[in-house]
């Protein structure tokens, strides 16, 4: 079994590191960087953080206001307050006037989990990936995620990081590298493609055990990036695959299913499914419940697969 | 500076407004006029800037919260020679570098993209969080509308600046008691502005926005207080120098027409 990391916990530690080689970085939060993680820089760099209160909105401004001061500015809340509450302030004062900010946002769809439908944020992505400019990641596991915190500290301006609360499997080798808009084949195959970002990576994974056992070998492509898309990767499985399954913990509305169904349909249409909550609000559950009830498990993925008959 | 020269560079900056606002067709003169002396006094006697290097070390910086005042600004940025004064009749024009409200990307001297109200004074609260952590000795002045102190992201930014102690910050609220729908305390009563500042831990001057001799006096204060923020309430008229647009809230954001532009220029002392 797989070690298992919350990417939150990955975020607290690729900031320490980031703290240590950029005396530039400052790190903002709104009263929770406890649960997301940016505790870990506080104890370390007082003098680099700043704590905004219960006010995502002057947060999200203030973060603005550093930017353009020179500083490369980290602003942490839960996904629903960062994106959600904020949005406005993000869109005119980060993304207009292209602020080096980087929004990490935890707690991030419906594995919150016991806190319910007010917490479990299923439109982040469909927000951010609206605004122009604004680039939108979304790391599958530890690995993955405190590599591209450090290539978007790296970036000049502002990107929008997805991070979960709940532990999830370890995927990659340590040390593997990754860069913004480059997605990652996981798994070689051809009988049809398994486009997966974020904690369903290690969904999409398991269902291409299920299927293999029924002799039907998957791609899968891990879309770490959701802007700007690997349009050449969906369009290779579009072709080559003939057909695509999305896996993301988010609404079928606006995200990585809408992403590649308009990277496809001009240029290589095929049969696109797309796994995620289907249009509705969650409510409270363990994560795993959770899952199980929106249609979101590995057999879930698997079933979708089958149900396309792309061989 | 002398106050009379400044009277003079604010009666010129008036005249910019009208011609910007006349030939965009658009825009808000109201709100401009009642900022321009404030504006000018800012960036002709008390700001350290550079027209020549406008990203320069340890200038101060202006951020122009209520962004809609876009006119008064373009021109002092003009006047003061951070672009040809000529170009101030391509306001809003496609294509243009002054766009309606002030864009950061397109034109220098424009220290933060402003134009969604309650948002500039946020921006300037983290500019100055900034200069603080660099030890870098310029100020952060921003100005708001009075209207805009409704947004409620105002006082998130200004309970953050009082608990922070952010003595290299001076807001001014430009005070003409009328937005859109008319006068705020029919919209949605603001007062009383300085106390609301108070208590969350602001020095609180309140001027004459008019008087250049109050206006200087009162930043000269701004910087001497040590340890809080202050916020300058500028008692203001919406629409001043031009007799019709006076007190009028039907001229915050529209343009007038040829033969009304032509009067406001001549009470301004100019030529259309």
């Amino acid at each position: 079994m797989a070690e298992k990391i919350a990417t939150r916990a990955s975020y607290g530690k690729a900031l320490v590191e980031l703290g240590a080689e950029n005396p530039d970085i400052v790190v903002l939060d709104a009263d929770l960087s406890g649960s997301t993680q940016t505790k870990k820089f506080a104890d370390v760099y007082p003098d680099r953080f700043f704590n905004a209160g219960i006010a995502e909105a002057n947060m999200m401004g203030m973060a603005a206001g550093l930017a353009v001061s020179g500083k490369t500015v980290f602003a942490s809340s839960f996904a629903m307050f960062a994106s959600g509450r904020a949005y406005e302030i993000i869109r005119n004062s980060i993304g207009y006037p292209q602020a080096n900010v980087k929004i990490c946002a935890s707690h991030a769809g419906v594995t919150v989990g016991e806190d319910g439908a007010s917490h479990q944020c299923i439109e982040d992505l469909s927000l951010m990936r609206g605004i122009p400019g604004m680039v939108v990641l979304n790391p599958a596991d530890d690995v993955s995620a405190r590599a591209l915190i450090k290539a978007a500290a790296a970036y000049k301006g502002p990107v929008y990081v997805r991070l979960g609360r709940a532990a999830v499997p370890v995927v990659y080798e340590e040390g593997t590298a990754f860069e913004i808009g480059k997605a990652k084949r996981v798994k070689e195959g051809k009988d049809a493609c398994i486009i997966a970002t974020g904690i369903m990576l290690d969904k999409a994974m398991q269902a291409a055990d299920i299927l293999a056992a029924e002799g039907i070998e998957v791609r899968i492509v891990d879309m770490h990036t959701i802007k700007p898309l690997d349009k050449e990767e969906v369009l290779a499985a579009a072709k080559e695959c003939g057909c695509i399954v999305t896996a993301e913990e988010h609404s079928v509305i606006g995200g990585l299913g809408s992403a590649v169904a308009e990277a496809v349909c001009g240029e290589a249409p095929c049969k696109v499914k797309m796994i995620g909550v289907q249009d509705v609000f969650g409510q409270s559950g363990k994560p795993d419940e959770l899952l199980k009830l929106y249609g979101m498990t590995a057999e879930d993925i698997a079933e979708a697969v089958r149900s396309m008959k792309c061989k | 500076m002398e106050t009379v020269q400044l009277q003079k560079i604010a009666q010129t900056v008036r005249q910019d407004i009208i011609r910007e606002v006349y030939h965009a067709g658009s825009g808000h003169p109201g709100g401009s006029l009642s900022a321009a002396d404030l504006m000018t006094a800012l960036y002709f006697s008390e700001m350290n800037v550079d027209p020549a290097d406008p990203a320069k070390k340890g200038r101060d910086r202006f951020v122009l919260s209520k962004g809609h005042a876009a006119p008064a600004l373009y021109a002092c940025l003009a006047e003061r020679g951070f672009f040809p004064v000529s170009k101030l009749v391509t306001l809003r024009k496609l294509g243009s570098s002054l766009q309606g409200h002030p864009s950061m990307t397109l034109l220098p001297g424009v220290e933060m993209s402003t134009g969604s109200l309650g948002q500039g004074i946020s921006a300037a609260v983290g500019m100055a969080l900034a200069g603080r952590l660099d030890n870098d000795p310029g100020r952060i002045y921003t100005m708001l509308g009075d209207g805009e102190l409704q947004e409620g992201m105002v006082w998130e930014a200004a309970m953050a600046a009082g608990h922070y102690k952010l003595d290299n910050l001076c807001a001014i609220v430009d005070h003409n008691g009328l937005q859109i729908d008319g006068r705020n305390e029919d919209v949605m009563n603001v007062m009383p502005i300085g106390e609301k500042f108070a208590v969350f831990g602001w020095n609180v001057l309140e001027i004459d926005g008019h008087d250049f001799e109050q206006i200087l006096d009162a930043f000269d204060m701004a910087k001497k207080c040590k340890g809080m923020p202050t916020v300058i309430v500028a008692e203001t008229v919406k629409g001043k120098g031009v007799s019709f647009m006076e007190n009028n809230a039907g001229w915050h954001g529209k343009a007038p027409n040829e033969e009304q532009a032509k009067q406001a220029m001549a009470e301004l002392g100019g030529e259309l």
